[in-house]
C-alpha cells in the first residue's frame, strides 16, 4: 500500500511542481526560500528547480502526523540535508548547500516509508558562489575526527582517574592534591558529551548544591572536598574514601565503554562547543565550579580546549561558505587563550580567588566576546 | 475608543485622584471626604460601584491573588522585632488601614502628605499624588518563623502553626541566598503602575520601623502569566510566552480545588479562604539562553516561540500531546519543560501563578542580573508545590539556564471586612 501510494504522490506531486514552476515568485517567501507543504498524502514543493548554493526550504506540516523533509542525492540514499519533527501546523526551515547536480525532495509524513518524493534539480551557482560538491564528505570527517578526540581524552580519563584513586583512597593527600586538576580537565574536554549520560554525570560530578536533600554526593566534588576541607568538616574514614575512589573509576570505566560507540553529527561538535563556552561563563569565570579546590582556570582551559577541537574540526566546513566566522573564531579563540595564558603559573594555573574583580571581569568578556561568534557555528556547518 | 469617552463624559476612577481628594478633603479625613465626593460623582451610576482604577480591599479573599494580574510589583518580606503580641496586632490594624487607604488611591494617615503640620514630616511619602490607585493591590501573609524561630514559639501562637506551612527543602541545583529569602510576614503589592506599587512598600516598611524591618524586597516588571480569561498570555524573559495553562478568576472549581483553602482540608480554622504563596527568585542565564538555537530553545520549552503552541502542533491553547512520536521518542521531549511540569505528569495539580519579570541591573561581571521571580497561590505547597519542583530541578532539560537564588512559603491570610484586620483570624482564633 505504501508503495503505491508513494508512487501516486510522486506523480501528483511532478505535476504539481511543474506547475508550480510559473508562479514560483508567489510561493516563494521573502527570502527566496522554497515553500514546501506537507500533507499525510502529498509533499507540495514550490519549484522542482533552484540555483547553486545555499538553498532554504520552509516546509509547513499541514498534515495531522508528524512529518520530516529531506533533500536527498541523486542516488535517493544519501541524506544531503533533513530536517525532523516538524509537528502538525508547525514550519520548520531547512538550509542546505548543494551544488549543481540531481536531487531528490521528500516528505515523510508520520516518519515511516521511503517519503513522498520528487525529482529536484539544482543549477549551476550564480557567479562567485563557489560551492564545495563535497560537503557530506567533510562534515563526515569532521565527526569521525571529533568521535577520535572523544575516546583519547576518555582514555587519558580513566588512566588519569585511577592514578588519583589510588593517592586518595591510601591517604596521600598531596598527590592527590596534585593529580585532581590536570585529570579533570579530560572530563571538562569533552564535558558536553559526559553531560549526555544523565546517570553518570551527576555521580561522577555533581556539585553539593546540585543535590536535593538526602542524595549522595559523590564522585570528583565530594574527594575535592575532603582533599581541600572547609572549616567545621570532619574528614572521610578511611574506608569512605575508598568506597568514592572504587566507585569513580567504576563509573569512569562505565563512560569510557559508551563513548566507544558514539558517532556525533555537526550539530553535535558545533553546539557543544557553544556548551562547553557556556559552561566556562556559568560556572568556571564565576569560580563556583571548584569551590574548594579553586581550580576553576583548569577547568575553564580545559572548556576552551574542548571547544577549540570541535570547532577546528568543523573549519573545513567554513572555508569559502563562512570565511568572516572563520575568521573571527580564530582570532577570538586565540584572544581568550592569550588572556588565560596570563594566568598560568608553572604547570598550572592561578587559583581562582587570587583574581581580581577586574581580572575576572575581564575574563568574563573575552568568554563573552568568543561566545556570541561560536553561536553561529551550528547554523553555518549543517548547511 | 468607545471607553475613552465614557471616561471623559462620566467621572470614573482615572478622575478620581490623590490631589482631587485632597482638595476637597480640607481638614475632615479621608474617609468623610471620599464619601462626600463619591456620593457625587457617582450619583448617576449604580450605588457601591467601584471605580475601574480601583480594586476592593475588602472581601472573602485577599486582593493581588485572583485580581487581574497587574503589570508592577513590588514585594517585601518583613522581620518582626516586636516582642508583644499586641505590639504585632498593633502594627496589622495600622498597615490595614494604610492598605484600605492606598488600595483607594488615599493618601495614608489623616493628614497625607501635605496637610499635616509644618513643624512635621507628613505622614505619607508623597511620591503618589496626584497618581490613581492604578489597581493597587496589597496582599500580605505570614512565614513559618514568625510562628516559632530557633525552637520558640512566637506571639502566643502555640498550636497555630498550620502544618501545610513547612520549610521548602532544598532542590537540585538551588543557590539560595537567605538573606533574600523567606521572612516573618510578606507583603505583596501589585499595581499598574510601578511607583505607586513602591509607594506603597515604602510607607508600609515606614509605618512598620521599631517593630518590623524588611528583611528583603523585590522589584519586578511585565507579568509574566494571565490571571483573567480576557487577559493575553505574556512573555517571559527568555522570549516564550508562560502561563498559558495558568488557572484564571473565572475558573472557581479550579480555584477551590487548588487555590483557595478550603476549611475542611486545613488543621487551622483561621487559613479558611486563605491560600499559600510560594515565591522563588530564579535568575536566568540570559546570555547563554541568547546563544541557543531556536531549535534548541523550542525543545526546551516544548512549544514553539512564537506561537506558544507546543511542539505537538495546533496553537497556543491546543492541548500538548505528549504521546506523539517524534524520530528520537516523543516529539516533545521528556525533558522539556511542559513534559515534566504540566499537570498530566501532577496528578492534575495546578497552581495559580502570578510570577513577574525581574531586572536588578547587573551582575559584576557585566551580565544581566534578571530572570522570573516566580510566584505561585495554592492550597498546600507540600502537594502542589514541593513535587512539581523537584521534577524539574531533576528532570526538566531547562533549568541548565536558572539559577534560583531565593526561596519563600506563605500563609497567606484570608479577607477582612471593614473593621476587621488583615490576621484577625489567626489572632482570634
Amino acid at each position: 500500500m505504501n508503495k503505491t501510494s508513494t508512487a501516486a504522490a510522486v506523480l501528483v506531486v511532478g505535476t504539481l511542481a511543474l506547475a508550480g514552476c510559473t508562479d514560483n515568485t508567489t510561493q516563494a517567501s521573502a527570502d527566496g526560500a522554497i515553500s514546501v507543504v506537507s500533507t499525510d498524502d502529498a509533499c507540495n514543493v514550490s519549484t522542482d528547480t533552484t540555483a547553486g548554493g545555499t538553498i532554504k526550504f520552509d516546509v509547513k506540516n499541514e498534515g495531522s502526523a508528524v512529518t520530516e523533509f529531506y533533500l536527498l542525492a541523486e542516488d535517493g540514499l544519501r541524506i544531503v540535508g533533513e530536517v525532523e519533527n516538524i509537528g502538525p501546523g508547525v514550519t520548520r526551515d531547512l538550509v542546505v548547500m548543494a551544488p549543481q547536480g540531481k536531487y531528490f525532495t521528500a516528505c515523510k509524513p508520520g516518519m515511516v516509508g521511503d517519503g513522498i518524493r520528487a525529482a529536484f534539480t539544482v543549477n549551476e551557482a550564480a557567479d562567485g558562489q563557489e560551492v564545495s560538491a563535497d560537503r557530506a564528505a567533510l562534515q563526515k570527517n569532521a565527526t569521525d575526527q571529533y568521535a577520535a578526540y572523544v575516546k583519547d581524552q576518555n582514555e587519558q580519563l580513566v588512566r588519569g582517574t585511577e592514578k588519583f584513586a589510588d593517592a586518595f583512597a591510601s591517604g596521600d593527600e598531596e598527590l592527590a592534591k596534585s593529580l585532581y586538576a590536570p585529570t579533570r580537565m579530560h572530563w571538562e574536554r569533552i564535558e558536553p558529551v559526559a553531560e549526555s549520560f544523565g546517570d553518570l554525570d551527576p555521580i561522577l560530578d555533581a556539585r553539593e548544591a546540585d543535590l536535593e536533600d538526602g542524595e549522595d554526593f559523590t564522585g570528583w566534588h565530594r574527594a575535592e572536598k575532603d582533599l581541600w576541607a572547609p572549616k567545621g568538616y570532619t574528614k572521610m574514614t578511611e574506608s569512605e574514601r575508598e568506597k568514592i575512589a572504587t566507585k569513580m573509576v567504576e563509573d569512569t570505566k562505565e563512560l569510557y565503554t559508551r563513548t566507544q560507540s558514539l558517532e556525533f553529527t555537526p550539530d553535535q561538535l558545533a553546539n557543544g562547543a557553544k556548551e562547553l563556552l557556556d559552561e566556562v561563563a556559568t560556572g568556571k569565570v564565576t569560580g563556583e565550579e571548584e569551590t574548594f579546590s579553586h581550580t576553576d582556570l583548569w577547568d575553564f582551559q580545559a572548556n576552551l580546549e574542548g571547544a577549540k577541537i570541535a570547532y577546528e574540526d568543523l573549519q573545513p566546513l567554513l572555508v569559502g561558505t563562512d570565511d568572516a566566522l572563520d575568521e573571527e573564531l580564530k582570532t577570538n579563540f586565540a584572544a581568550l587563550q592569550k588572556q588565560l595564558d596570563a594566568y598560568r603559573e608553572g604547570d598550572g594555573f592561578k587559583y581562582y580567588q587570587d583574581l581580581s574583580d577586574a581580572q575576572i571581569k575581564e575574563l568574563a568578556s573575552g568568554v563573552d566576546a568568543l561566545s556570541e561568534p561560536l553561536s553561529k557555528l551550528t547554523a553555518a556547518v549543517v548547511k | 475608543m468607545h471607553e475613552e469617552s465614557a471616561e471623559s463624559e462620566s467621572p470614573k476612577g482615572t478622575t478620581l485622584n490623590r490631589r482631587l481628594l485632597l482638595s476637597a478633603m480640607g481638614a475632615g479625613g479621608a474617609g468623610l471626604a471620599l464619601g462626600a465626593l463619591g456620593h457625587s460623582a457617582y450619583a448617576s451610576q449604580k450605588s457601591q460601584q467601584v471605580p475601574d482604577d480601583q480594586v476592593p480591599f475588602y472581601g472573602e479573599h485577599q486582593s493581588g491573588i485572583i485580581t487581574e494580574a497587574q503589570d508592577r510589583m513590588h514585594t517585601a518580606a518583613f522581620d518582626v522585632q516586636a516582642q508583644s503580641r499586641d505590639e504585632l496586632i498593633e502594627l496589622l490594624q495600622t498597615w490595614t488601614q494604610a492598605i484600605a487607604q492606598m488600595m483607594q488611591g488615599q493618601p495614608i494617615g489623616t493628614s497625607g502628605a501635605v496637610d499635616g503640620s509644618y513643624d512635621a514630616p507628613p505622614e505619607d511619602t508623597g511620591e503618589a499624588l496626584g497618581l490613581p490607585a492604578s489597581r493597587l493591590t496589597v496582599t500580605v501573609g505570614f512565614g513559618r518563623t514568625l510562628f516559632e524561630k530557633d525552637g520558640k514559639t512566637r506571639f502566643g501562637l502555640d498550636g497555630k502553626l498550620p502544618e501545610a506551612l513547612i520549610e521548602l527543602p532544598h532542590f537540585r541545583s538551588d543557590m539560595i541566598e537567605e538573606a533574600r529569602s523567606n521572612g516573618d510576614i510578606i507583603v505583596q503589592a501589585c499595581a499598574d503602575d510601578p511607583q505607586v506599587a513602591v509607594h506603597a512598600i515604602r510607607n508600609l516598611a515606614r509605618l512598620a520601623f521599631g517593630k518590623a524591618n524588611v528583611r528583603w524586597s523585590q522589584i519586578g516588571f511585565g507579568r509574566t502569566s494571565k490571571t483573567s480569561s480576557a487577559q493575553s498570555t505574556p512573555r517571559n524573559l527568555f522570549g516564550f510566552k508562560d502561563g498559558t495553562d495558568n488557572i484564571v478568576a473565572e475558573h472557581t472549581d479550579d480555584l477551590n480545588a487548588h487555590v483557595w483553602v478550603q476549611k475542611e482540608q486545613t488543621d487551622q480554622a483561621w487559613m479558611a479562604g486563605g491560600s499559600y504563596m510560594v515565591i522563588r527568585r530564579i535568575r536566568m542565564h540570559i546570555e547563554t539562553w541568547d546563544r541557543a538555537t531556536l531549535g534548541e530553545q523550542e525543545n526546551l520549552v516544548g512549544r514553539l516561540k512564537g506561537s506558544g503552541a507546543p511542539l505537538s502542533g495546533g496553537e497556543e491553547f491546543t492541548a500538548p500531546d505528549f504521546n506523539m512520536a517524534g524520530s528520537n521518542g516523543p516529539i516533545i521531549p521528556v525533558d522539556s519543560h511542559i513534559a515534566v511540569v504540566h499537570p498530566d505528569a501532577h496528578k492534575g495539580i495546578r497552581m495559580l501563578r502570578r510570577g513577574f519579570n525581574y531586572t536588578d541591573g547587573s551582575d559584576g561581571l557585566g551580565r544581566l542580573d534578571a530572570g522570573l521571580f516566580f510566584i505561585a497561590f495554592v492550597t498546600d505547597a507540600r502537594t502542589h508545590f514541593v513535587p512539581i519542583q523537584q521534577a524539574m530541578s531533576a528532570n526538566d532539560a531547562m533549568t541548565e539556564y536558572l539559577r534560583n537564588t531565593s526561596s519563600g512559603l506563605y500563609a497567606i491570610v484570608p479577607g477582612v471586612r471593614e473593621g476587621q484586620y488583615l490576621g484577625q483570624q489567626l489572632f482570634e482564633s
